[in-house]
């Protein structure tokens, strides 16, 4: 309690003169007292949950994200988070033009694959123009091209005991590597698309090039760019902190980003 | 000592039942915590648009930003200095931050999309279902029929004016009247209930790329994401705005009798003129 109800004289130091910041800084500490206490984060983080479950009650598994007219793409597509990955590899991989450049597809599969740009271009194509929304309220509409990642996965034989895509991506962030992951729903779904083009050019190195994940029904941070690699898994168990994602296992976003 | 006139007993009516009582103090907190935490999520990208996209490079009808030494706010055309309060402000610990709503005002105090987006998508949960709830008891609980229904007399526009002058020279209703809730309060306490609150919760809603799958008729009929975006924003100060005038209503007509009869449910008539020793 000493830590809260300070003199106060002394709040108002702290507070280098602020008298209104100072009257309240004890009920703001208290606040994220309640913030950081491990009890309340688990209640809280019972609305996710909440919403996956009934998003995916009340959604059919192919229900489209609404699909646009070019009449309607954003003039200038912004690019978010990694817009030119760290690192001589990638470096010499797009001064190649990502000629070399593969992804693996591993994991619960009873054919592994290891795909070439030009492997994946050669697979059936899906455009689809849509809404991208980013986690922090901006949205941007853009064209796709790419393969279904329901195609790449039936051609590796996804076997009974997969239960969740790991995207396996480029770049860094700090210290440790950018990853995401999705349910088998999401990634069987005809809108999910392994994109290597926006707005009918080749995919910008800002926006993730040569490949980047397109998971309409989800926000922003869940699109893993750069990838490198796919891998179906029985469990997030284990792969990095456990959330399944980047940012989830940082920060606590939402692992199901529908919301 | 001159003896006073024996006082008369003040006349006591049961005016708020338990729902009310107990959806305006849930209702307190939850929006409370989403006010909050919306501003927080707010700071996230301070910029509103209207249509169906709108990000750095698209024009903002309304932006909190700052300049090297200044805060602002610009809605249209119009800018104002905020610097202290929006754009630029001093935390508890006197750095200069640069978020647009200040660390008192948002859950958490520092800077998390993160955890103001778990504070505001879990409260919404307890605000729409409390709602819901509220409306059927309001619906078919009589609360409707019994306390919030206008009569006929109270549409006319003579009586309408009479009660906002009433407000405005801060007469309020004495004796029997003051049992009632006047036209301005059953206006203003329907359009929160079955206005305000629903289209708090749908133009939120409404920005779930996951719910867009679920039901696109939502999306059109708000013109767009970024649209339903900005309606949520303008309703939440709108709410805002309704809590000021309840609050100023309140301290106003007797604080204690009015809060204690939404604890308790038991309200004191004010004594009518007549009455009045």
């Amino acid at each position: 309690m000493s830590g809260i109800v300070l003199p106060r004289r002394q709040l108002i130091a702290r507070a280098g003169g602020l008298v209104a910041a100072a009257g309240a800084l004890p009920l703001l500490s208290g606040c994220d007292a309640i913030n950081e206490a491990p009890a309340v984060r688990k209640i809280l983080s019972m609305g996710e949950e909440m919403h996956r479950a009934s998003q995916r009650a009340l959604t059919d598994r192919d229900a489209l994200a609404r699909e646009f007219t070019r009449a309607d793409l954003s003039p200038v597509f912004r690019p978010n988070g990694t817009r030119l990955p760290e690192g001589e590899a990638y470096a010499t991989h797009a001064a190649r033009g990502f000629a070399d450049w593969r992804v693996a597809v591993t994991g619960l599969l009873a054919r592994p694959l290891s795909l070439s740009m030009a492997d994946i271009r050669a697979m059936p194509q899906r455009s689809q123009i849509t809404r991208h929304d980013c986690v922090e309220g901006w949205s941007a509409i853009g064209e796709w091209t790419g393969v279904q990642l329901s195609r790449v996965l039936a051609a590796a034989g996804l076997k009974d005991s997969a239960r969740y895509i790991v995207f396996r991506c480029a770049d860094r962030i700090g210290d440790a590597d950018y990853y995401e992951s999705c349910d088998l729903v999401d990634a069987l779904h005809p809108q999910t698309i392994l994109a290597w083009a926006l707005n009918r050019q080749l995919l910008p190195i800002a926006n993730g090039a040569p490949l980047r994940l397109r998971i309409e029904r989800q926000l922003g941070y869940k699109h893993a760019k750069y990838l490198t690699g796919l891998e179906a898994v029985a469990s997030l168990d284990g792969i990095g902190a456990g959330k399944g994602g980047y940012w989830e296992d940082r920060v606590d976003y939402e692992w199901y980003a529908g919301i | 000592m001159t003896d006073l006139p024996p006082a008369m007993p003040p006349v006591r009516v049961y005016r708020h039942r338990l729902p009310t009582r107990l959806w305006h103090w849930l209702n307190a907190l939850t929006l409370l915590v989403l006010l909050m935490s919306g501003l927080m999520i707010f700071n996230a990208h301070p910029r509103l648009y209207w249509g169906q996209y709108g990000a750095n490079h698209d024009r903002a009808w309304l932006e909190i930003g700052s300049t090297r030494d200044a805060g602002y706010l610009r809605v249209g055309s119009w800018k104002v200095d905020t610097t202290g309060v929006l754009g630029r402000w001093t935390d508890g610990e006197g750095a200069t931050q640069r978020w647009a709503f200040p660390g008192w005002a948002t859950i958490p105090t520092r800077y998390s999309l993160a955890d103001g987006r778990r504070w505001h998508l879990s409260f919404a949960w307890l605000l729409a279902i409390a709602l819901t709830l509220y409306m059927l008891w309001t619906a078919f609980g009589g609360h409707l029929a019994k306390d919030l229904h206008v009569r006929r007399g109270e549409w006319a526009p003579r009586h309408i004016w009479r009660d906002i002058k009433d407000h405005a020279r801060l007469r309020f209703p004495t004796g029997e009247a003051a049992a009632r809730y006047n036209i301005l309060q059953k206006l203003s306490y329907i359009g929160v209930i079955f206005v305000v609150l629903p289209l708090m919760i749908f133009t939120g809603l409404a920005m779930s790329p996951g719910f867009n799958a679920t039901a696109p008729w939502l999306i059109d009929l708000f013109s767009g994401r970024q649209s339903a975006r900005s309606i949520h924003f303008i309703a939440a100060w709108a709410l805002v705005a309704f809590f000021l005038v309840h609050i100023a209503m309140v301290l106003l007509a007797g604080p204690v009798n009015e809060v204690r009869s939404m604890i308790t449910g038991w309200f004191r008539l004010p004594p009518a003129k007549g009455e009045r020793a």
